[in-house]
């Protein structure tokens, strides 16, 4: 018996070897979901993330009965080379076909970088570096839910037109915050207005009030948060101790997601102004998301990322059942950069040349305590950013794929 | 000379004022692991998650049942040394006799499991809390939050008296000799192992006080504690552990080379202690103000 199913072993072991590329998706799909599962970042990706992609399965499948197709999860604790093990473990073990989310922009490009060399598919939702479609582009991932440029243009700008043209970051110090240091003041420069001065603080931090006091004494208008999550809020936090909005000073939230808002409470959040491209109280089909999200998540209502899992893992099934086949990586980004997209979360948009997906962005504020209503009522839109002027330009990242042609 | 080194005097000076006030938690987080560690030999791997414990109890207190900061200041250090106290009674008095190292790895356990149930009920983005003091004082080098004076004087106040009652008082002594020669304390008729057990509960307690004052500066987080807790324990080291003064003066001390090190080059910020910690070691392995056993 024992010998049989090692005889068993040893010839799939072989016929994997010889006709791994004559496969279809016989053997059906497999999406790993590759996210921060226990640290800073758990809430506005993580468990949730998991679900919105369990969720985009479950939805598909209720019009293909019968298609096989299974989600995996890993957590990689926000640390590249663990991403970056994990992602080669998958690719070449497992049968993973795509990964998604990739929260953490330094593990996201770790990750698209594997997933080019092994030909399969990164579906980029959490992570932000518009690297990821400039520099680092590749014909084998897709940036989804939003990127530095967005943050920066639709934040930056509306910032700089009332008025607050003189700005000192407060940035964490890898990929992520260097990039959106660096779109945010490309921004602000354009509009007229300058940067004064930068503090660059270790990813994560917890005491922010050595910073804040630099931005205090370089006297700008605008304190830009080049940060996230749980560094964000503490800053913010921290920011109203030392009285820097008393003082004339106004604090700018460059990446501030539902949980964060959430965690500084619209008392100390009210007021501030931040651009995210999805909100769960917009639509009918937003809030059926939310409420679903929220039942299975112990309250928790879903961040536009959470959105963005589900909405990338929706198209990239569709170019799979498109192109009948997910074993030629590239082969499926293209054709989802060829099929429009829609679903019901985002709507109807596209997917650009060099992996950028297009959508409109919004420019939000956070309500202030009475005004809100229920659990999680924390949005105003103050301005709807076309996608047209939302993203960089094609020409303007210097991506390899473009330049190409 | 200020100048030479390209920050301004007044800069520098509100930089040592806010490296302070984070030495003022260091202190108070070293002091609880010091007490712990030089009267009971036991290497509490729990204080960052009980320091987390605390900060979370404020916030319960006040959500649930409308208390106030300075009522959860009073009430929370004794509902954490509480639950420090049934720790040792159930867990840890079990391994006085085995080596240091299956307390240190039952600390820890602990530390993961309380870590993880706060995680799984209130996720890691944080719970909002209020400045009790809002308000700052304007010094003209920097706004001094009131706050933050309020939170370095009270620490320092209560690590001086803990120094106090354990160095100089008569049940400081008591305790002294019940962990050096317990079998002779108790035939005076003292209650050895009701002393360990308060003992544990009162450097819990620590911690917990430290969750309460750290609850209106820092995100309400599961997490806070574990990113504090490897500083606080090579702020342990350096001071020498076990010793009451080191722990307090070292805690205030690498608060303010932090800072400093914020100022000068905050790549550094991060590690700055741990390369103290190993310039201590090298040079005086029992630590700043140790005694070598």
């Amino acid at each position: 018996m024992r010998s049989r199913g090692l005889i068993v072993s040893l010839m799939s072991i072989g016929l994997a070897a010889t006709s791994a590329h004559a496969a279809d998706t016989s053997e059906g799909i497999k999406i790993g979901v590759l996210t921060d599962l226990s640290g800073t970042y758990s809430d506005l990706s993580g468990a949730g993330s998991v679900w919105s992609a369990k969720q985009a399965v479950a939805d598909y499948l209720k019009d293909h009965a019968g298609a096989k197709i299974e989600v995996v999860q890993a957590d990689h604790q926000n640390k590249p080379d663990i991403a970056a093990n994990t992602a080669r473990q998958w690719f070449d073990t497992d049968g993973v076909d795509v990964i998604v989310d990739l929260v953490t922009s330094s593990t996201a490009l770790a990750v698209v970088n594997i997933a080019k060399e092994k030909n399969k598919v990164a579906l980029v939702s959490g992570a932000g570096s518009s690297d990821l479609t400039g520099k680092s582009c590749t014909a084998n991932s897709i940036h989804w839910t939003y990127d530095t440029y967005a943050l920066a243009t639709g934040t930056g700008s509306a910032v700089v037109k009332t008025g607050g043209d003189s700005w000192f970051f407060l940035t964490a110090d890898y990929a992520f915050g260097q990039a959106l240091e660096r779109d945010t003041s490309a921004v602000v420069i354009k509009n007229g207005g300058k940067v004064l001065g930068t503090a660059r603080h270790p990813f994560p931090s917890q005491d922010f009030s050595s910073y804040l006091l630099q931005a205090q004494s370089s006297k700008a208008k605008v304190i830009g948060l080049a940060n996230a999550g749980a560094d964000t809020t503490n800053a913010i936090k921290q920011a109203s101790e030392f009285g820097i909005v008393q003082g004339g000073q106004s604090l700018a939230g460059l990446l501030v997601f539902l949980s964060d808002v959430h965690a500084l409470g619209l008392k100390t959040a009210q007021g501030l102004l931040f651009t995210e491209s999805w909100y769960w109280d917009t639509s009918d089909a937003n809030r059926a998301f939310a409420k679903a999200f929220a039942t299975a998540n112990g309250g928790k209502y879903p961040t536009m990322v959470h959105a963005g899992v589900y909405s990338s893992v929706i198209h990239y099934l569709k170019a799979v059942e498109a192109l009948k086949s997910d074993t030629d990586g590239a082969a499926v980004v293209a054709k989802m950069k060829e099929l429009p997209t829609d679903d019901v979360l985002f709507g109807k948009g596209t997917v650009r040349a060099d992996g950028r997906k297009l959508h409109d962005m919004y420019l939000f504020e956070a309500k202030k305590p009475e005004e809100s209503k229920g659990p999680y009522d924390y949005y105003k839109v103050r301005a709807t950013i076309p996608a047209a002027d939302a993203f960089r330009p094609l020409a303007g990242g210097g991506c390899p794929l473009v330049a190409d042609k | 000379m200020f100048e030479l080194l390209g920050v301004a005097p007044q800069a520098l000076f509100a930089q040592l004022v806010v490296g302070l006030s984070s030495g003022a938690f260091y202190a108070l987080l070293s002091l609880g692991l010091a007490v712990i560690f030089g009267m009971l030999n036991v290497i509490n791997f729990a204080h960052g998650a009980q320091y987390m414990m605390g900060a979370f109890f404020s916030w319960m207190l006040l959500t649930y049942a409308g208390l106030p900061f300075w009522a959860a200041l009073v009430l929370v250090p004794i509902l954490v040394g509480a639950i420090g106290f049934a720790i040792e009674k159930l867990l840890l008095s079990r391994l006085y006799q085995v080596d240091q190292l299956y307390g240190l790895l039952l600390t820890f356990g602990l530390a993961l499991i309380i870590e993880g149930l706060f995680r799984h009920q209130y996720g890691v983005s944080g719970l909002p809390y209020s400045n009790p003091l809002p308000g700052y004082l304007p010094l003209g080098f920097m706004n001094l939050p009131w706050y933050r004076a309020f939170a370095i004087g009270f620490s320092l106040t209560i690590c001086f008296a803990t120094w106090f009652a354990i160095e100089k008082t008569k049940l400081g002594s008591y305790l002294r000799a019940a962990t050096e020669k317990p079998e002779l304390v108790q035939a005076f008729g003292i209650n050895v192992p009701r002393m360990l057990s308060l003992t544990y509960a009162f450097g819990v307690g620590l911690a917990g006080l430290a969750g309460v004052l750290a609850a209106p500066i820092y995100s309400v987080t599961p997490l806070m504690g574990s990113s504090l807790i490897i500083v606080v324990f090579a702020v342990v080291v350096i001071g020498g552990m076990g010793s009451i003064l080191g722990s307090i003066l070292t805690g205030f001390g690498l608060g303010l080379l932090e800072g400093l090190t914020k100022v000068f080059y905050p790549p550094a910020s991060n590690t700055v202690v741990f390369v103290v910690m190993v310039m201590v070691l090298l040079v005086r392995p029992q630590g700043l103000f140790g005694t070598s056993k």
